[in-house]
């Protein structure tokens, strides 16, 4: 790092963020907050310091806090033997998936972690899974232990209900590989035992040998077909049942004819047969469809609230606590819950203070304040101190898992989604099929016609042979996996090419309010009226440390004052304000109302304060939009309709309406059922809406819309299930990532019209009757390698275009 | 010409023996991740560094 850069902006060294000015200095290292200073301190114990020579700053921020005792369940049998694989006397075996895993430092640290415990015997990362897997000594150490060994250095694994009896790792389907490997082998044997024959015709070569080449072709074929091939079948297959051609249909033809008419020729010795053609087309096929599918499929696009759900709770019974999995609370069991945990029954609060965030449920963002006997429903999330539950109903009976299972939750998805299943390719695939088969009966009629029913027959199989539409199929694969890398470069991951065609078709764009077009957890505070001194300000911060208000929090924060008073008489007026004692001063802060001011319009939220009898000024605290959000409105509404949903208050309305185009439907207060029914009817008016939300709460509008977008902050993707996620940071590029999509259509209709020349040369052949299997087996190749090269090189030249990141930045 | 029999039976064999080297070593997991195995190799073992 240069001197300039040190002194510019100082940057935590741990995480990179910019410190704020509680920023922390310890051994000549500045930090942000606690977490990042105690992860450094670990390593620096450990002499694991090299985890920041690999990368600067490679470290995630650490302001959250982890309760101790929060992992104690993990000492309890039942959920030890659900999590560990593996356990004799001697090793206990398990592995921890571990969103947090990004670069080569995480990699390192994690494979090194058995210098913090040394009880732990080895530690394997999977990048790709974003697992690690850990053997350590049993009895040395627990699993609790190695838990609290990675949450300390920074890698908290997510241990929720979901990840529950699913001991195994993550399976990885390597039966594609075994399928490449195949076709690959038998494809360049059968390429190498046909050449001879291009070369010298049949006469020349030796009757033995001839037979000795063809039966190996024919025996290496077989698995080509019966194991490598089985996917096409199996897809057509499927496809006609349902009543539909899918592009694997002609596919499949293609490959039986193929084989068919080879044998023919091999068995009744006049020929040589098409079976190098058929091989390679195989192997083709396969690499396209692996590279289409490798993108993504290890991303967890399809998560419920059950991965939002702890594994365990307390419960206490008389007298003593223990933590039970979550599965096995009964009904009137008596639980405990920790600050900022989420709780996952509906019970009863029978003590403590309860102020439920619900904003996980329904997207409100102020804590509701609950009473002793009041239900608290699961998918809250308490602030404050600790509170006892008497469950009153089950996780499986609870009113969100009730919710989720709802049918528009669950049919909603199936019904929108399915009817786009067919894609572009499928719907120019069932034409060219008819066109084929036309081309093909023709070209019988005409040589039946003229008697000569050798060429009838030749020109029926080859004609079908070479219109094989497998250059559709690779221009397709390769365009789409192309597309899916690249915008992986731009933090964009899409779920699979279905989503991105559907992207092409989106004409109505609906947006979620926090958390989306706002940062999450910041907001921007500012101060008007007459100047506090220190000690009022400390007066107003004490009695705000009192309220469990969202509002205090931000307000906390921008006065910024480490030591507090104590307070007397304090009292909480629901939804308007509070007041209390502190050092012989009366201290009102709440709503214009309840202090007595002129209410005014603001553009935010405004918290009036009163001391004594005086109103002194308010604080403005208004939401912080992300960076370029405004421009990426403005530039979206030229192509698109925009719309607002936001569960919040209308605070911010009077802003939204300057920076929304007139005409853009702005909503307020909309719960989640809302949101969804608002998109479905967007969509019965024949819009195609693209659902950009973050939350737990916009998670039935992402599922119902035709593409889901989820919007995420940190690196461990903690989305609901949608069809796509992007990078906060990469939302204000969004416009150009959209381009760049549109711009894929254009590419594949290239590859069809050069696929549809190689296509037309082959048919010249074949129409007459005479395709050697000579230039077949020239034309196979030369299309592939033109179309996966025009592909990619077009795949560029718009990613410039369009100014989209197309390479992988250089790692430092 | 009846040694080309001979020969090429070898090579099919031989190609036979790498695809069962291949087929191994997806079985192994070598296909699973190609992100950690080429970081790795550039890590030094035990070493302590402080900073």
């Amino acid at each position: 790092m240069s001197k300039l850069a040190q002194y510019t902006e100082a940057v935590c060294f741990h995480c990179g963020d910019t410190c704020g000015s509680d920023k922390i200095a310890a051994s000549g290292k500045q930090f942000c907050c606690n977490g990042c200073k105690t992860v450094y301190e670990i390593l620096n114990q450990n002499g694991l310091c090299e985890y920041y020579q690999f990368n600067t700053h490679p470290g995630l921020q650490q302001k959250e806090t982890v309760r101790e005792g929060k992992f104690d369940f993990l000492d309890t049998p039942e959920v030890v033997g659900q999590l560990v694989q593996f356990s004799n006397e001697k090793e206990t075996h398990v592995s921890f998936y571990l969103p947090q895993i990004h670069c080569s430092s995480c990699l390192w640290l994690l494979e090194n972690i058995h210098q913090v415990n040394s009880a732990i015997i080895s530690s394997r990362v999977n990048f790709m899974t974003k697992e690690v897997f850990i053997v350590f000594a049993t009895g040395k150490t627990s699993l609790k232990k190695v838990v609290q060994n990675l949450t300390q250095i920074g890698y908290e694994p997510h241990l929720s209900l979901d990840r529950l009896g699913t001991k195994n790792s993550t399976k990885i389907d390597r039966k594609r590989w075994y399928k490449i490997g195949v076709a690959g082998f038998c494809f360049s044997n059968i390429m190498m035992l046909s050449f001879p024959g291009y070369l010298l015709s049949g006469s020349k070569m030796e009757a033995s040998l001839n037979i000795y080449f063809q039966s190996i072709i024919f025996i290496l074929s077989l698995p080509v077909l019966f194991y490598s091939a089985s996917e096409f079948f199996l897809s057509a297959y499927k496809a006609l049942k349902r009543g539909y051609l899918n592009i694997d249909a002609p596919v499949a033809l293609a490959l039986v004819i193929t084989f068919g008419r080879s044998c023919y020729e091999i068995f009744s010795n006049t020929g040589s047969g098409y079976l190098d053609s058929m091989s390679g087309i195989v192997f083709f096929m396969l690499i396209g469809r692996w590279l289409q599918d490798r993108t993504y499929n290890l991303i967890n696009f399809d998560r419920d609230f059950r991965s939002f759900f702890p594994i365990a709770v307390h419960v206490s019974k008389d007298g003593s606590t223990f933590p039970v999995e979550v599965n096995l609370v009964k009904e009137k069991d008596c639980i405990l819950i920790h600050n900022n945990e989420i709780i996952p029954v509906d019970g009863m609060l029978s003590k403590g203070e309860a102020h439920v965030d619900y904003s996980f449920v329904n997207g409100e963002n102020n804590p509701v304040h609950v009473k002793k006997g009041e239900i608290i429903y699961a998918g809250g999330k308490q602030l404050g101190g600790i509170i006892e539950l008497v469950v009153v109903k089950t996780v499986s009976q609870s009113y969100l898992t009730s919710l989720w299972n709802k049918d528009v939750f669950q049919s909603g998805k199936t019904n929108a989604k399915q009817l786009n299943k067919k894609t572009l390719v499928d719907k120019v695939g069932k034409y060219f099929t008819y066109l084929v088969l036309a081309i093909a009966g023709i070209a019988a009629l005409y040589w039946y016609r003229l008697g000569n029913e050798q060429n009838m027959w030749n020109a029926i199989t080859t004609v079908l042979i070479v219109a094989c539409p497998c250059a559709l199929l690779l221009s397709e694969n390769f365009t789409y996996s192309n597309f899916l890398r690249i915008l992986g470069y731009n933090k964009f991951y899409v779920k699979n090419k279905t989503t991105l065609e559907n992207l092409i078709g989106i004409d109505t764009i609906v947006l979620d309010k926090t958390g989306t077009l706002t940062h999450s957890n910041e907001s921007i505070v500012k101060y008007a009226g007459k100047a506090f001194t220190y000690q009022e300000e400390k007066c107003i911060a004490s009695l705000l440390s009192q309220s469990m208000h969202t509002i205090s929090n931000p307000i906390m924060q921008f006065l910024a004052i480490p030591d507090i008073e104590v307070i007397e008489h304090y009292k909480e007026t629901d939804g308007e304000g509070i007041e209390g004692w502190v050092q012989e001063k009366h201290l009102k802060i709440g709503s214009a109302k309840f202090v007595g001011a002129d209410p005014q319009v603001e553009t935010g939220t405004a918290v009036y304060v009163k001391i004594d009898g005086l109103v002194y000024g308010k604080f403005v605290i208004s939401n912080h939009y992300r960076k370029g959000m405004f421009a990426l409105l403005a530039s979206l509404h030229k192509k698109y309709q925009l719309a607002l949903v936001s569960g919040d208050n209308n605070a911010e309305l009077t802003r939204l309406q300057k920076v929304f185009p007139a005409g853009s439907e702005i909503l307020f207060e909309q719960k989640p059922v809302d949101k969804l029914s608002y998109v479905a009817s967007l969509q019965k008016q024949g819009n195609k809406v693209l659902m950009i939300g973050d939350g737990l709460n916009d998670a039935g509008a992402l599922k119902q819309s035709t593409v889901g977008l989820a919007v995420t902050d940190k690196n461990n993707i903690f989305t609901p299930s949608s069809d796509a996620i992007i990078d906060g940071s990469k939302l204000s590029g969004f416009h150009h990532l959209l381009q760049f999509i549109g711009s894929s259509r254009t590419i594949i209709f290239t590859t069809f019209i050069i696929s549809a020349i190689y296509n037309i040369i082959g048919l010249y052949y074949a129409v007459q009757g005479s395709l050697s299997p000579l230039i077949a087996a020239i034309l196979m190749p030369c299309s592939t390698i033109t179309i996966v090269s025009i592909t990619y090189g077009l795949s560029i030249v718009y990613a410039k275009k369009y100014k989209v990141k197309y390479k992988l930045a250089e790692q430092n | 010409m009846q040694v080309v029999i001979i020969l090429l039976s070898v090579s099919i064999l031989i190609a036979a023996g790498f695809l069962i080297a291949f087929l191994w070593s997806v079985k192994n997991g070598q296909m699973d991740d190609f992100y950690s195995p080429a970081q790795r190799i550039l890590f030094e073992e035990k070493k302590k560094t402080n900073l």
